[in-house]
């Protein structure tokens, strides 16, 4: 199965003053009394793949959820290419629901529960939001997506119902969804947590090469194998804090904190078969 | 008895008219009242309050009036304010605005319950406002109560005999026309009673046949 060269276009500007395409800076949420996310910092260059790693309920979803905007953050600053979300430049006032919904278009999401819209066919759900959000022509858009379509292979579904299809199949196509807006970042939360064993490595394969690819992802993810391969950079999460930031050889071969390795041991962090591609094949450092 | 049914046979023209007055009285009124439906919905799933609560009056209120008496507002009361219609078209409103309350109801159900996932992948890429309503929450949501809003327009159908009391010229009103001038009440009411029942099939079958459509869809 091969996988589509990524359909972002980076602006000029991005390459040019080198800032990051995502970056997090100190933000903190609380739902009631309980502290979710404590000051969590993290920033993401154009290409890098970042893996979000931590035990169930350490604030990986909230952390992610909070980039695009679907929790606020209490405190705290979200940039996509340098544009702060959530607030205007200079007022500082609130945006509107149309403003961060434009914004929003910029950040492709992939969920844990594929949230693929059940009353559009497959090429449906894919055109849908080019077309009516970023009002780009629909012949053109059609055509972007039937390529993606070929490229995770599931051109004969074009005109399927999302309840005709696999678990696999299903989140195949929500990433060639969040493909088709070229989006500058894309976010997985995630996305094989739901699968039954056997569909998650179709999945992590069409991950795996966009990754290899070049497109930017942050990666919330349980799957060891997929962080140690894909992954340019491990961020550790627990109880809300970053508590660790490492390359995947170090994170996994020598992790500086206590609480890494217990993390580790437990999740038993031997690379998955099958995707045993290293980095250094890759030529990214 | 089977000559009242040869005096009715014979006036059938007026029946058939009659019922055809229905069928177009009962298709707009249930396109209409979808259309109004969909705003009243969303204003019952508003975030600002007071607007919620303007609509929940309204169609609370809705629910609770007799839909004779509404007919009868519309046609003979609202005239004192300054505002007249003909008798076609307070007929119309008048069914248009009691649906469209049980329509928006029936909708506002589906919508709560409606999976927040949907709704989230949404707003992820870029959805909001009217175009999140419009082209995300409705679609789905019209066809989840699909069965529930073929009910309803049978509702409307029979609602729409109320109307022979503002000489709106349907079904029932013919017919009682044809039983008063012959005095055949037995054949000209059952043959209307026929032709409501083959009405109301048809929608059923209808709805059953978008509804298997709708299934492949959840």
């Amino acid at each position: 199965m091969s996988v589509p060269a990524p359909a972002f276009l980076p602006s000029a500007a991005d390459a040019a003053a080198e800032r990051p395409v995502l970056e997090v800076d100190g933000i903190w949420k609380k739902f009631g009394e309980h502290d979710v996310l404590t000051d969590v910092s993290l920033s993401v260059r154009r290409g890098q793949t970042v893996c979000i790693l931590g035990p169930s309920g350490s604030g990986k979803s909230t952390l992610l959820r909070c980039v695009n905007w679907l929790e606020r953050p209490d405190h705290g600053h979200v940039y996509l290419s340098g544009q702060r979300i959530g607030f205007r430049p200079v007022s500082e006032l609130p945006m509107s629901q149309a403003e961060l919904a434009q914004i929003r278009a910029r950040i492709g999401m992939v969920f844990q529960h594929f949230n693929l819209w059940p009353h559009l066919t497959v090429l449906g759900n894919l055109i849908e939001a080019p077309i009516f959000v970023q009002r780009r022509l629909r012949d053109e858009v059609i055509a972007e997506a039937e390529t993606l379509l070929d490229k995770i292979d599931l051109r004969d579904k074009r005109d399927v119902y999302p309840a005709r299809l696999s678990g696999g199949q299903k989140q195949r196509v929500a990433i060639a969804r969040a493909l088709a807006m070229r989006p500058a970042v894309l976010l997985f939360d995630e996305a094989t947590s739901a699968l039954d064993p056997e569909l998650v490595g179709e999945v992590l394969g069409v991950m795996e090469e966009l990754a290899q690819d070049g497109m930017t992802m942050v990666v919330v993810t349980h799957e060891m194998g997929f962080a140690r391969d894909a992954a340019d950079e491990i961020v550790f999460l627990d109880h809300g804090r970053v508590v660790e930031v490492a390359p995947p050889e170090k994170f996994f071969e020598a992790p500086e904190t206590e609480r890494a390795r217990q993390f580790l041991q437990r999740y038993g962090a031997a690379p998955r078969a099958g995707l045993a591609r290293r980095r250094s094949q890759r030529g990214v450092e | 008895m089977i000559n009242e049914f040869s005096i009715v046979w014979a006036h059938k023209e007026r029946l058939l008219v009659g019922f055809g007055n229905t069928v177009t009285l009962s298709l707009l009124a249930t396109v209409a009242a979808l259309a109004l439906a969909s705003p009243i919905t969303m204003a019952l799933m508003a975030q600002r309050r007071p607007v919620r609560a303007l609509a929940r009056g309204l169609v609370d209120g809705m629910r609770c009036i007799p839909f004779l008496l509404l007919a009868y507002i519309v046609y003979y009361a609202l005239p004192t304010l300054g505002i007249r219609f003909d008798n076609w078209t307070a007929g119309l409103c008048a069914l248009v605005i009691y649906n469209a309350a049980y329509i928006a109801e029936i909708l506002r159900g589906a919508w709560a319950s409606m999976p927040r996932e949907h709704i989230e992948a949404g707003l992820a890429f870029g959805f909001s406002g009217l175009k999140l309503y419009r082209r995300i929450i409705l679609p789905p949501i019209v066809l989840a109560c699909m069965p529930v809003l073929g009910n309803q327009m049978i509702q409307i159908i029979k609602d729409s005999a109320f109307l022979t009391i503002i000489a709106v010229p349907e079904l029932t009103h013919e017919a009682s026309a044809i039983q008063s001038m012959y005095y055949v009440p037995f054949a000209a009411f059952v043959s209307a009673v026929v032709l409501y029942w083959v009405l109301c099939r048809l929608v059923e079958l209808a709805v059953a046949g978008v509804e298997r459509r709708a299934r492949a869809r959840r």
